[in-house]
Protein backbone atom coordinates (compact mmCIF):
# COMPACT_ATOMS: atom_id res chain seq x y z
CA UNK A 1 0.00 0.00 0.00
CA UNK A 2 2.58 2.28 0.83
CA UNK A 3 4.83 1.49 -2.33
CA UNK A 4 1.70 2.40 -4.36
CA UNK A 5 1.36 5.59 -2.44
CA UNK A 6 5.08 6.43 -3.19
CA UNK A 7 4.50 5.55 -6.70
CA UNK A 8 1.76 7.97 -7.11
CA UNK A 9 2.39 10.39 -5.12
CA UNK A 10 2.35 13.31 -7.23
CA UNK A 11 -0.61 12.50 -9.14
CA UNK A 12 -2.54 11.55 -5.78
CA UNK A 13 -1.98 15.34 -4.74
CA UNK A 14 -2.57 16.71 -8.13
CA UNK A 15 -6.26 14.85 -7.86
CA UNK A 16 -6.17 16.26 -4.24
CA UNK A 17 -5.48 19.80 -5.77
CA UNK A 18 -8.40 19.70 -8.69
CA UNK A 19 -10.68 18.43 -6.53
CA UNK A 20 -10.83 20.86 -3.87
CA UNK A 21 -10.94 23.81 -6.58
CA UNK A 22 -13.85 21.83 -7.93
CA UNK A 23 -15.43 21.91 -4.91
CA UNK A 24 -14.91 25.53 -3.68
CA UNK A 25 -16.33 26.17 -7.69
CA UNK A 26 -19.32 24.28 -6.97
CA UNK A 27 -19.47 25.90 -3.70
CA UNK A 28 -19.95 29.19 -5.36
CA UNK A 29 -21.70 28.36 -8.34
CA UNK A 30 -24.69 26.85 -6.04
CA UNK A 31 -24.45 30.04 -3.87
CA UNK A 32 -24.62 32.71 -6.18
CA UNK A 33 -24.87 31.01 -9.80
CA UNK A 34 -21.22 31.33 -10.21
CA UNK A 35 -21.12 35.12 -10.62
CA UNK A 36 -21.83 37.04 -7.45
CA UNK A 37 -18.22 37.87 -6.36
CA UNK A 38 -19.48 39.40 -3.27
CA UNK A 39 -19.56 35.76 -1.82
CA UNK A 40 -15.85 35.53 -2.32
CA UNK A 41 -14.89 39.18 -1.39
CA UNK A 42 -12.90 38.39 1.69
CA UNK A 43 -10.66 35.67 -0.53
CA UNK A 44 -10.74 38.55 -3.54
CA UNK A 45 -9.72 41.26 -1.30
CA UNK A 46 -6.37 39.59 -0.67
CA UNK A 47 -5.13 39.75 -4.52
CA UNK A 48 -6.95 43.29 -4.36
CA UNK A 49 -4.88 44.59 -2.10
CA UNK A 50 -1.86 43.34 -3.28
CA UNK A 51 -1.94 44.51 -6.80
CA UNK A 52 -4.21 47.99 -6.54
CA UNK A 53 -1.36 49.74 -4.96
CA UNK A 54 1.17 49.40 -7.44
CA UNK A 55 -1.48 50.27 -9.95
CA UNK A 56 -2.85 53.24 -8.29
CA UNK A 57 1.07 55.16 -7.97
CA UNK A 58 1.88 54.14 -11.76
CA UNK A 59 -1.17 55.86 -12.76
CA UNK A 60 -0.65 58.34 -10.62
CA UNK A 61 3.14 58.86 -11.61
CA UNK A 62 1.87 58.90 -15.22
CA UNK A 63 -0.81 61.14 -14.85
CA UNK A 64 1.91 63.36 -13.00
CA UNK A 65 4.87 63.09 -16.13
CA UNK A 66 1.94 63.46 -18.87
CA UNK A 67 0.42 66.70 -17.18
CA UNK A 68 3.62 67.79 -16.99
CA UNK A 69 4.31 67.54 -20.42
CA UNK A 70 1.02 68.70 -21.77
CA UNK A 71 0.65 71.66 -19.16
CA UNK A 72 3.90 73.26 -18.97
CA UNK A 73 5.89 72.14 -21.71
CA UNK A 74 3.76 71.11 -25.00
CA UNK A 75 1.54 73.90 -25.64
CA UNK A 76 2.04 74.40 -29.28
CA UNK A 77 -1.36 75.17 -30.89
CA UNK A 78 -3.32 76.05 -27.60
CA UNK A 79 -4.03 79.74 -28.81
CA UNK A 80 -5.95 78.04 -32.21
CA UNK A 81 -7.55 75.42 -29.69
CA UNK A 82 -8.73 78.41 -27.48
CA UNK A 83 -10.09 80.10 -30.59
CA UNK A 84 -11.85 77.33 -31.61
CA UNK A 85 -13.20 76.14 -28.61
CA UNK A 86 -14.76 80.22 -27.78
CA UNK A 87 -16.56 79.88 -31.36
CA UNK A 88 -17.86 76.23 -30.25
CA UNK A 89 -19.03 78.07 -27.07
CA UNK A 90 -20.66 80.64 -28.94
CA UNK A 91 -22.75 78.54 -30.87
CA UNK A 92 -23.51 76.10 -27.87
CA UNK A 93 -24.66 78.83 -26.08
CA UNK A 94 -27.00 79.45 -29.24
CA UNK A 95 -27.77 75.95 -28.85
CA UNK A 96 -28.42 76.25 -25.42
CA UNK A 97 -31.59 78.71 -25.99
CA UNK A 98 -33.25 76.80 -28.44
CA UNK A 99 -33.09 73.71 -25.75
CA UNK A 100 -34.10 75.64 -22.98
CA UNK A 101 -37.37 75.90 -24.86
CA UNK A 102 -37.85 72.91 -25.84
CA UNK A 103 -37.17 71.40 -21.70
CA UNK A 104 -39.50 74.28 -20.39
CA UNK A 105 -42.32 72.83 -22.61
CA UNK A 106 -41.41 68.94 -22.12
CA UNK A 107 -41.80 70.53 -18.48
CA UNK A 108 -44.87 71.80 -18.83
CA UNK A 109 -46.20 68.68 -20.92
CA UNK A 110 -44.47 66.06 -17.84
CA UNK A 111 -46.31 67.96 -15.16
CA UNK A 112 -49.52 67.60 -16.90
CA UNK A 113 -49.59 64.21 -17.21
CA UNK A 114 -47.73 64.09 -13.42
CA UNK A 115 -44.78 62.04 -14.64
CA UNK A 116 -41.64 60.91 -12.32
CA UNK A 117 -38.22 61.34 -13.84
CA UNK A 118 -34.93 60.04 -12.51
CA UNK A 119 -32.82 63.16 -12.34
CA UNK A 120 -28.66 62.41 -11.65
CA UNK A 121 -27.85 64.32 -8.91
CA UNK A 122 -24.30 63.43 -7.64
CA UNK A 123 -21.16 61.90 -9.33
CA UNK A 124 -17.96 60.95 -8.32
CA UNK A 125 -15.01 60.93 -10.46
CA UNK A 126 -12.53 58.13 -10.57
CA UNK A 127 -9.43 57.20 -11.94
CA UNK A 128 -9.27 53.61 -13.98
CA UNK A 129 -6.19 51.94 -12.30
CA UNK A 130 -6.76 48.65 -13.35
CA UNK A 131 -8.46 45.24 -15.29
CA UNK A 132 -8.68 42.17 -14.51
CA UNK A 133 -6.35 41.31 -16.85
CA UNK A 134 -8.66 38.66 -18.44
CA UNK A 135 -11.01 38.82 -21.91
CA UNK A 136 -13.04 36.52 -20.15
CA UNK A 137 -13.62 38.87 -16.79
CA UNK A 138 -14.21 42.20 -18.55
CA UNK A 139 -13.98 44.57 -15.27
CA UNK A 140 -11.77 47.32 -14.32
CA UNK A 141 -10.85 48.93 -11.11
CA UNK A 142 -10.95 52.30 -10.33
CA UNK A 143 -9.11 54.75 -7.53
CA UNK A 144 -12.61 55.36 -5.31
CA UNK A 145 -14.42 52.93 -3.03
CA UNK A 146 -16.87 52.68 -0.07
CA UNK A 147 -14.48 56.02 1.22
CA UNK A 148 -15.82 58.27 -1.28
CA UNK A 149 -19.60 56.90 -0.91
CA UNK A 150 -19.74 54.07 -3.65
CA UNK A 151 -22.05 51.39 -3.10
CA UNK A 152 -22.61 48.11 -5.55
CA UNK A 153 -24.63 48.08 -8.42
CA UNK A 154 -24.41 51.71 -8.94
CA UNK A 155 -24.44 53.11 -12.68
CA UNK A 156 -20.55 54.20 -14.06
CA UNK A 157 -20.53 56.24 -17.05
CA UNK A 158 -18.12 58.76 -19.26
CA UNK A 159 -19.48 61.75 -20.81
CA UNK A 160 -19.75 59.79 -23.94
CA UNK A 161 -21.87 57.03 -22.88
CA UNK A 162 -22.33 54.45 -19.87
CA UNK A 163 -19.36 52.65 -18.79
CA UNK A 164 -21.23 49.48 -16.49
CA UNK A 165 -22.24 48.78 -13.00
CA UNK A 166 -20.04 48.70 -9.45
CA UNK A 167 -20.16 45.34 -9.37
CA UNK A 168 -17.64 44.50 -5.61
CA UNK A 169 -17.28 48.09 -3.54
CA UNK A 170 -13.49 47.07 -0.99
CA UNK A 171 -12.43 50.33 1.15
CA UNK A 172 -10.32 52.26 -1.68
CA UNK A 173 -11.15 50.40 -5.13
CA UNK A 174 -14.00 49.47 -6.45
CA UNK A 175 -14.49 46.92 -8.72
CA UNK A 176 -16.78 47.49 -12.38
CA UNK A 177 -18.41 45.13 -14.32
CA UNK A 178 -18.43 46.59 -18.29
CA UNK A 179 -21.05 46.58 -20.39
CA UNK A 180 -19.48 44.29 -22.59
CA UNK A 181 -18.61 41.51 -20.32
CA UNK A 182 -21.43 38.55 -20.90
CA UNK A 183 -23.08 38.26 -17.58
CA UNK A 184 -23.58 41.90 -17.83
CA UNK A 185 -27.44 43.11 -19.02
CA UNK A 186 -28.72 46.91 -19.36
CA UNK A 187 -31.83 47.73 -20.41
CA UNK A 188 -32.24 49.74 -23.58
CA UNK A 189 -33.89 51.64 -26.64
CA UNK A 190 -33.61 52.59 -29.74
CA UNK A 191 -33.75 56.56 -29.68
CA UNK A 192 -35.88 57.32 -32.44
CA UNK A 193 -38.41 54.08 -33.53
CA UNK A 194 -38.27 54.04 -29.22
CA UNK A 195 -37.99 49.87 -29.79
CA UNK A 196 -36.31 48.29 -26.04
CA UNK A 197 -34.09 45.52 -25.72
CA UNK A 198 -31.86 44.45 -23.01
CA UNK A 199 -28.10 45.17 -24.04
CA UNK A 200 -25.43 42.25 -23.15
CA UNK A 201 -22.07 41.99 -23.90
CA UNK A 202 -20.86 38.72 -25.63
CA UNK A 203 -17.75 36.35 -25.27
CA UNK A 204 -16.14 38.23 -27.91
CA UNK A 205 -16.57 41.50 -26.03
CA UNK A 206 -18.94 43.16 -28.03
CA UNK A 207 -22.12 44.64 -27.15
CA UNK A 208 -25.45 43.35 -28.72
CA UNK A 209 -29.05 44.44 -28.41
CA UNK A 210 -31.59 41.44 -27.70
CA UNK A 211 -35.16 40.91 -27.10
CA UNK A 212 -36.09 42.66 -30.93
CA UNK A 213 -38.35 41.31 -32.62
CA UNK A 214 -37.44 40.22 -36.10
CA UNK A 215 -40.13 42.02 -37.79
CA UNK A 216 -39.46 45.63 -36.74
CA UNK A 217 -37.24 47.78 -38.60
CA UNK A 218 -33.93 48.86 -37.15
CA UNK A 219 -31.73 51.35 -39.45
CA UNK A 220 -27.73 51.01 -38.72
CA UNK A 221 -26.48 54.26 -36.84
CA UNK A 222 -29.54 54.61 -34.99
CA UNK A 223 -28.50 55.84 -31.14
CA UNK A 224 -29.00 53.45 -28.94
CA UNK A 225 -30.11 54.76 -25.33
CA UNK A 226 -30.45 53.71 -21.47
CA UNK A 227 -34.33 52.77 -21.00
CA UNK A 228 -34.34 53.02 -17.21
CA UNK A 229 -35.69 49.77 -16.53
CA UNK A 230 -32.87 48.02 -14.74
CA UNK A 231 -33.13 50.46 -12.02
CA UNK A 232 -29.13 51.17 -12.39
CA UNK A 233 -28.89 53.83 -15.21
CA UNK A 234 -31.17 56.50 -15.69
CA UNK A 235 -33.46 56.91 -18.95
CA UNK A 236 -31.64 58.89 -21.39
CA UNK A 237 -28.32 58.05 -21.63
CA UNK A 238 -26.54 57.20 -24.61
CA UNK A 239 -25.07 53.79 -24.71
CA UNK A 240 -24.02 53.44 -28.30
CA UNK A 241 -24.90 53.36 -32.02
CA UNK A 242 -26.38 50.71 -34.16
CA UNK A 243 -23.52 49.37 -36.13
CA UNK A 244 -25.23 46.01 -37.86
CA UNK A 245 -28.39 44.12 -37.64
CA UNK A 246 -29.25 41.00 -38.83
CA UNK A 247 -30.71 37.49 -37.96
CA UNK A 248 -31.06 36.07 -34.33
CA UNK A 249 -32.32 33.35 -33.02
CA UNK A 250 -36.07 32.80 -31.75
CA UNK A 251 -37.71 35.17 -33.66
CA UNK A 252 -35.56 38.23 -32.53
CA UNK A 253 -32.99 40.59 -34.26
CA UNK A 254 -29.16 40.48 -34.15
CA UNK A 255 -28.30 43.88 -33.24
CA UNK A 256 -24.73 44.84 -32.91
CA UNK A 257 -23.88 48.13 -30.96
CA UNK A 258 -20.64 50.39 -30.75
CA UNK A 259 -20.84 51.44 -27.14
CA UNK A 260 -20.23 55.57 -27.66
CA UNK A 261 -17.31 55.20 -24.86
CA UNK A 262 -14.77 53.82 -25.58
CA UNK A 263 -14.44 50.61 -23.16
CA UNK A 264 -11.23 50.01 -24.28
CA UNK A 265 -9.07 52.78 -23.45
CA UNK A 266 -11.06 53.94 -20.23
CA UNK A 267 -8.99 56.74 -18.10
CA UNK A 268 -11.61 58.27 -16.13
CA UNK A 269 -15.60 57.62 -15.19
CA UNK A 270 -18.05 58.77 -13.45
CA UNK A 271 -19.90 56.84 -10.76
CA UNK A 272 -23.14 58.31 -10.31
CA UNK A 273 -23.41 57.58 -6.46
CA UNK A 274 -26.82 59.70 -5.96
CA UNK A 275 -30.38 59.86 -8.75
CA UNK A 276 -33.58 61.73 -7.17
CA UNK A 277 -36.93 60.74 -8.75
CA UNK A 278 -39.02 63.63 -8.63
CA UNK A 279 -42.01 65.28 -10.99
CA UNK A 280 -41.33 67.46 -13.51
CA UNK A 281 -41.70 70.86 -12.21
CA UNK A 282 -43.13 73.93 -14.52
CA UNK A 283 -41.90 77.31 -14.25
CA UNK A 284 -44.62 79.07 -12.65
CA UNK A 285 -46.78 81.48 -14.43
CA UNK A 286 -46.34 80.25 -17.54
CA UNK A 287 -49.71 78.87 -18.73
CA UNK A 288 -48.86 78.46 -23.07
CA UNK A 289 -52.17 77.42 -24.57
CA UNK A 290 -51.47 74.64 -27.37
CA UNK A 291 -52.52 76.71 -30.04
CA UNK A 292 -49.75 79.57 -28.96
CA UNK A 293 -47.24 76.48 -28.66
CA UNK A 294 -48.29 75.24 -32.13
CA UNK A 295 -48.21 78.90 -33.16
CA UNK A 296 -44.49 78.99 -32.09
CA UNK A 297 -43.49 76.45 -34.40
CA UNK A 298 -45.08 77.87 -37.81
CA UNK A 299 -42.85 80.36 -39.88
CA UNK A 300 -43.45 83.85 -39.11
CA UNK A 301 -44.20 87.05 -41.13
CA UNK A 302 -41.31 89.35 -41.57
CA UNK A 303 -41.81 93.12 -40.32
CA UNK A 304 -42.88 95.56 -42.29
CA UNK A 305 -41.05 98.38 -42.65
CA UNK A 306 -40.85 101.70 -40.44
CA UNK A 307 -42.52 103.78 -42.83
CA UNK A 308 -45.27 100.94 -43.09
CA UNK A 309 -45.56 101.63 -39.44
CA UNK A 310 -46.05 104.89 -39.22
CA UNK A 311 -48.87 104.88 -41.51
CA UNK A 312 -50.91 102.18 -39.21
CA UNK A 313 -50.58 105.13 -36.36
CA UNK A 314 -54.02 105.75 -34.64
CA UNK A 315 -55.19 102.75 -35.41
CA UNK A 316 -57.11 100.62 -33.05
CA UNK A 317 -54.36 98.38 -31.69
CA UNK A 318 -52.16 99.80 -33.89
CA UNK A 319 -49.07 98.38 -33.58
CA UNK A 320 -51.27 95.06 -33.73
CA UNK A 321 -52.74 95.38 -37.29
CA UNK A 322 -49.69 97.93 -38.35
CA UNK A 323 -46.88 95.08 -37.46
CA UNK A 324 -47.25 91.82 -39.86
CA UNK A 325 -45.62 89.77 -37.37
CA UNK A 326 -47.62 87.58 -34.88
CA UNK A 327 -47.46 89.27 -31.35
CA UNK A 328 -45.91 88.07 -28.45
CA UNK A 329 -49.08 87.40 -26.07
CA UNK A 330 -47.24 89.17 -22.87
CA UNK A 331 -47.07 91.99 -25.15
CA UNK A 332 -49.81 92.55 -26.27
CA UNK A 333 -51.86 92.48 -23.04
CA UNK A 334 -49.88 95.54 -21.36
CA UNK A 335 -51.16 98.82 -21.07
CA UNK A 336 -49.85 101.50 -22.89
CA UNK A 337 -47.96 102.56 -19.55
CA UNK A 338 -46.51 99.21 -18.52
CA UNK A 339 -45.51 98.80 -22.34
CA UNK A 340 -43.68 102.09 -21.96
CA UNK A 341 -41.72 101.19 -18.97
CA UNK A 342 -40.40 97.45 -20.49
CA UNK A 343 -37.46 98.96 -21.87
CA UNK A 344 -35.98 100.72 -18.64
CA UNK A 345 -36.69 97.41 -17.30
CA UNK A 346 -34.47 95.69 -19.97
CA UNK A 347 -31.60 97.52 -20.21
CA UNK A 348 -30.28 98.07 -23.94
CA UNK A 349 -27.48 98.23 -25.23
CA UNK A 350 -26.64 100.66 -27.66
CA UNK A 351 -24.35 98.05 -29.59
CA UNK A 352 -27.18 95.74 -29.87
CA UNK A 353 -28.41 95.68 -33.39
CA UNK A 354 -32.18 94.39 -31.96
CA UNK A 355 -32.63 97.05 -29.46
CA UNK A 356 -31.22 99.52 -32.27
CA UNK A 357 -33.71 98.21 -34.42
CA UNK A 358 -36.66 97.86 -32.85
CA UNK A 359 -36.69 102.18 -31.64
CA UNK A 360 -38.24 102.98 -35.58
CA UNK A 361 -40.67 100.73 -35.56
CA UNK A 362 -42.10 102.09 -31.84
CA UNK A 363 -45.80 103.77 -32.24
CA UNK A 364 -47.05 106.74 -29.77
CA UNK A 365 -47.95 104.08 -27.11
CA UNK A 366 -44.71 102.25 -27.18
CA UNK A 367 -46.60 98.95 -27.51
CA UNK A 368 -45.08 98.53 -30.87
CA UNK A 369 -41.43 98.81 -29.71
CA UNK A 370 -42.49 96.58 -26.60
CA UNK A 371 -43.60 93.59 -29.15
CA UNK A 372 -41.06 93.79 -31.57
CA UNK A 373 -38.22 93.80 -29.27
CA UNK A 374 -39.37 91.49 -26.72
CA UNK A 375 -38.35 88.37 -28.59
CA UNK A 376 -34.85 89.71 -28.96
CA UNK A 377 -33.99 91.05 -26.01
CA UNK A 378 -35.26 87.22 -24.76
CA UNK A 379 -32.80 85.81 -27.24
CA UNK A 380 -29.72 88.01 -26.19
CA UNK A 381 -30.63 87.78 -22.54
CA UNK A 382 -30.84 84.17 -22.93
CA UNK A 383 -27.39 83.94 -25.15
CA UNK A 384 -25.69 86.22 -22.08
CA UNK A 385 -26.43 83.14 -19.71
CA UNK A 386 -29.34 86.23 -18.01
CA UNK A 387 -33.24 85.05 -17.39
CA UNK A 388 -35.66 86.72 -19.63
CA UNK A 389 -37.87 89.08 -18.13
CA UNK A 390 -40.75 88.02 -20.12
CA UNK A 391 -40.83 84.40 -18.99
CA UNK A 392 -42.74 85.86 -15.45
CA UNK A 393 -45.59 87.46 -17.25
CA UNK A 394 -48.27 85.92 -18.43
CA UNK A 395 -49.33 85.22 -21.75
CA UNK A 396 -51.73 87.00 -22.98
CA UNK A 397 -55.68 86.24 -23.21
CA UNK A 398 -57.12 88.55 -25.38
CA UNK A 399 -54.94 88.51 -28.30
CA UNK A 400 -56.21 85.98 -30.89
CA UNK A 401 -52.91 85.78 -32.62
CA UNK A 402 -50.47 83.59 -32.48
CA UNK A 403 -47.57 83.44 -29.67
CA UNK A 404 -44.52 84.89 -30.79
CA UNK A 405 -41.76 82.35 -29.27
CA UNK A 406 -39.89 84.36 -26.43
CA UNK A 407 -36.81 82.86 -27.45
CA UNK A 408 -36.66 82.14 -31.22
CA UNK A 409 -34.82 78.69 -32.15
CA UNK A 410 -31.44 79.06 -33.11
CA UNK A 411 -30.86 78.16 -36.43
CA UNK A 412 -34.58 80.61 -37.36
CA UNK A 413 -33.36 83.32 -39.22
CA UNK A 414 -33.42 86.62 -37.01
CA UNK A 415 -36.23 88.57 -36.63
CA UNK A 416 -37.10 90.79 -39.69
CA UNK A 417 -36.95 94.56 -37.48
CA UNK A 418 -33.07 95.15 -38.28
CA UNK A 419 -34.04 96.47 -41.65
CA UNK A 420 -35.90 99.32 -40.48
CA UNK A 421 -33.62 102.14 -40.45
CA UNK A 422 -34.60 105.89 -39.01
CA UNK B 1 16.39 32.16 2.99
CA UNK B 2 16.33 30.27 -0.41
CA UNK B 3 13.57 27.82 -1.11
CA UNK B 4 14.72 25.15 -2.80
CA UNK B 5 13.07 22.47 -4.83
CA UNK B 6 14.69 18.65 -5.71
CA UNK B 7 13.67 15.81 -7.16
CA UNK B 8 14.62 12.10 -7.09
CA UNK B 9 15.87 12.21 -10.78
CA UNK B 10 19.56 13.04 -11.86
CA UNK B 11 18.72 16.19 -13.49
CA UNK B 12 19.60 19.73 -13.11
CA UNK B 13 17.77 21.40 -11.00
CA UNK B 14 17.10 25.16 -10.26
CA UNK B 15 15.91 26.70 -7.04
CA UNK B 16 14.44 30.80 -6.68
CA UNK B 17 15.09 32.84 -4.00
CA UNK B 18 11.73 34.28 -1.76
CA UNK B 19 11.69 37.38 -3.45
CA UNK B 20 11.93 36.05 -6.99
CA UNK B 21 10.12 33.07 -6.09
CA UNK B 22 6.98 35.85 -4.38
CA UNK B 23 8.06 39.19 -6.45
CA UNK B 24 7.89 37.76 -10.04
CA UNK B 25 4.47 35.96 -9.90
CA UNK B 26 2.97 39.54 -8.33
CA UNK B 27 5.01 41.57 -11.17
CA UNK B 28 3.20 39.35 -13.69
CA UNK B 29 -0.09 39.55 -12.47
CA UNK B 30 0.61 42.99 -12.02
CA UNK B 31 1.39 43.42 -15.86
CA UNK B 32 -1.53 41.16 -17.30
CA UNK B 33 -4.02 44.11 -15.21
CA UNK B 34 -2.26 47.07 -16.32
CA UNK B 35 -1.12 47.26 -19.62
CA UNK B 36 -4.58 46.48 -21.14
CA UNK B 37 -5.32 49.49 -20.21
CA UNK B 38 -3.23 50.92 -22.75
CA UNK B 39 -3.32 47.99 -24.93
CA UNK B 40 -6.56 46.72 -24.82
CA UNK B 41 -5.48 43.81 -27.20
CA UNK B 42 -3.00 42.45 -24.80
CA UNK B 43 -5.45 40.51 -21.95
CA UNK B 44 -6.78 38.77 -25.45
CA UNK B 45 -3.55 37.14 -26.36
CA UNK B 46 -0.93 37.07 -24.10
CA UNK B 47 -0.91 35.32 -20.29
CA UNK B 48 1.63 36.38 -18.27
CA UNK B 49 0.81 34.69 -15.55
CA UNK B 50 0.71 31.50 -17.62
CA UNK B 51 4.53 32.43 -18.55
CA UNK B 52 5.93 32.34 -15.43
CA UNK B 53 3.79 29.11 -14.14
CA UNK B 54 5.58 27.17 -16.81
CA UNK B 55 9.19 28.90 -16.29
CA UNK B 56 8.94 28.29 -12.57
CA UNK B 57 7.51 24.36 -13.15
CA UNK B 58 10.17 23.77 -15.73
CA UNK B 59 13.17 25.05 -13.86
CA UNK B 60 11.89 22.98 -10.31
CA UNK B 61 11.41 19.92 -12.24
CA UNK B 62 9.38 19.05 -9.12
CA UNK B 63 5.36 17.77 -10.25
CA UNK B 64 4.24 19.03 -6.57
CA UNK B 65 6.26 22.33 -6.78
CA UNK B 66 5.09 22.80 -10.54
CA UNK B 67 1.65 21.99 -9.43
CA UNK B 68 1.41 24.22 -6.40
CA UNK B 69 2.86 27.08 -8.31
CA UNK B 70 0.27 26.95 -11.05
CA UNK B 71 -2.88 26.59 -8.28
CA UNK B 72 -1.55 29.81 -6.66
CA UNK B 73 -0.63 31.76 -9.20
CA UNK B 74 -4.21 30.54 -10.93
CA UNK B 75 -6.15 31.45 -7.75
CA UNK B 76 -4.57 34.67 -7.61
CA UNK B 77 -5.69 35.54 -11.12
CA UNK B 78 -9.26 34.43 -10.71
CA UNK B 79 -9.39 36.86 -7.73
CA UNK B 80 -8.74 39.49 -9.54
CA UNK B 81 -11.82 38.98 -12.46
CA UNK B 82 -15.64 38.52 -11.25
CA UNK B 83 -15.84 34.96 -12.19
CA UNK B 84 -15.73 32.35 -10.25
CA UNK B 85 -12.16 31.27 -8.19
CA UNK B 86 -11.07 28.53 -9.54
CA UNK B 87 -11.07 28.33 -13.21
CA UNK B 88 -7.52 29.68 -13.64
CA UNK B 89 -6.82 27.84 -11.01
CA UNK B 90 -7.64 24.60 -12.03
CA UNK B 91 -6.13 25.02 -15.72
CA UNK B 92 -2.73 26.68 -14.56
CA UNK B 93 -2.56 23.44 -11.59
CA UNK B 94 -2.67 21.00 -14.35
CA UNK B 95 0.17 22.90 -16.42
CA UNK B 96 2.23 23.23 -13.55
CA UNK B 97 2.10 19.83 -13.26
CA UNK B 98 2.63 18.97 -17.21
CA UNK B 99 5.53 21.48 -17.36
CA UNK B 100 7.16 20.33 -14.05
CA UNK B 101 6.86 16.30 -15.10
CA UNK B 102 8.04 17.13 -18.72
CA UNK B 103 10.84 19.20 -17.68
CA UNK B 104 12.32 15.91 -15.64
CA UNK B 105 12.09 14.54 -18.94
CA UNK B 106 13.36 16.99 -21.56
CA UNK B 107 15.85 19.34 -22.23
CA UNK B 108 13.66 22.44 -21.95
CA UNK B 109 16.54 24.87 -21.97
CA UNK B 110 16.92 25.93 -25.62
CA UNK B 111 14.92 28.07 -27.39
CA UNK B 112 13.33 26.01 -29.59
CA UNK B 113 12.11 23.39 -27.11
CA UNK B 114 10.72 26.14 -25.20
CA UNK B 115 8.85 27.64 -27.81
CA UNK B 116 7.20 24.61 -28.68
CA UNK B 117 6.28 23.47 -25.12
CA UNK B 118 4.92 27.25 -24.21
CA UNK B 119 3.12 26.62 -27.46
CA UNK B 120 1.58 23.18 -26.16
CA UNK B 121 1.11 24.64 -23.03
CA UNK B 122 -1.28 27.22 -23.78
CA UNK B 123 -3.49 25.03 -25.62
CA UNK B 124 -3.81 22.74 -23.18
CA UNK B 125 -4.45 25.45 -20.84
CA UNK B 126 -6.96 27.13 -22.97
CA UNK B 127 -8.73 23.55 -23.48
CA UNK B 128 -9.06 23.13 -19.31
CA UNK B 129 -10.19 26.67 -19.42
CA UNK B 130 -13.23 26.14 -21.97
CA UNK B 131 -13.89 22.64 -20.61
CA UNK B 132 -13.93 23.80 -16.39
CA UNK B 133 -16.35 27.58 -17.69
CA UNK B 134 -18.54 25.49 -20.10
CA UNK B 135 -18.72 22.17 -17.95
CA UNK B 136 -18.89 23.29 -14.73
CA UNK B 137 -19.83 26.94 -14.46
CA UNK B 138 -22.22 26.98 -16.99
CA UNK B 139 -20.22 30.39 -18.50
CA UNK B 140 -20.63 31.16 -22.66
CA UNK B 141 -17.75 30.47 -24.22
CA UNK B 142 -16.65 29.93 -27.81
CA UNK B 143 -13.94 28.13 -29.24
CA UNK B 144 -11.64 29.34 -32.14
CA UNK B 145 -9.03 27.69 -33.40
CA UNK B 146 -7.14 30.64 -35.02
CA UNK B 147 -7.32 32.53 -32.03
CA UNK B 148 -6.11 29.49 -30.23
CA UNK B 149 -3.05 29.38 -32.56
CA UNK B 150 -2.52 33.10 -32.54
CA UNK B 151 -2.49 33.86 -29.09
CA UNK B 152 -0.45 30.63 -28.50
CA UNK B 153 2.30 31.66 -30.71
CA UNK B 154 2.16 35.04 -29.78
CA UNK B 155 2.39 34.26 -26.13
CA UNK B 156 5.20 31.34 -26.99
CA UNK B 157 7.44 34.24 -28.43
CA UNK B 158 7.05 36.39 -25.48
CA UNK B 159 8.07 33.32 -23.92
CA UNK B 160 10.90 32.26 -24.98
CA UNK B 161 12.06 35.98 -24.54
CA UNK B 162 11.04 35.93 -21.33
CA UNK B 163 12.36 32.58 -19.96
CA UNK B 164 15.80 33.92 -21.03
CA UNK B 165 15.37 36.81 -18.75
CA UNK B 166 14.29 34.64 -15.80
CA UNK B 167 17.18 32.61 -16.20
CA UNK B 168 19.17 34.87 -14.61
CA UNK B 169 17.20 34.64 -11.49
CA UNK B 170 18.03 30.98 -11.06
CA UNK B 171 20.52 29.59 -8.69
CA UNK B 172 22.14 25.95 -8.89
CA UNK B 173 21.02 23.82 -6.09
Amino acid sequence: MESVLGRYRNLIILVGVLFLQVLGLATQVKRGGGNDPENTRLIRIWAVGAITPFERALVWGQNGAANLWHNYFYLRGVRAENRQLKDQIEQMRLEQVRLSEDAAQARRLQTLVAFKEQFISRTVAAQVIGSSGSDLSRTIYIDKGENAGIKRDMAVMTADGIVGKVLVVYPSVSQVLLISDQSSGVGALLEKTRLQGVLRGTANGEVVLERVMSDEQVPVGETVLTSGGDQIFPKGLPVGTVSKVGAGKDLFLNIKITPAANLSKLEEVLVLVEKQERQAIAEEGVHVRAADILAQRLPSVPDKPATDAKSTQGATAGATTGVPKPAAPNAAVKPAGAAGTAPSQTPKSPSSPSNASTVPAAGPSGKATDRTSTPQKNAAAAVNGQQSDTSQTPPAKATPKPAEPTAPPANSPPPATESSPQ
Amino acid sequence: MPITYTSGEQVEVYRFSIPVTIGVPLLALFVQAFLPLRFPRFAVYIDLPLLVTIFFAMARRSPVAGLFTGAVIGLAQDMLGHNPIGIYGIAKTVVGYGASSLGVKLDVENAGARFLVTLGFYLVHSAVYFTVARGLVNMTQTWSWSRGILAGLANATLGTVLFFLLDKFKQRT
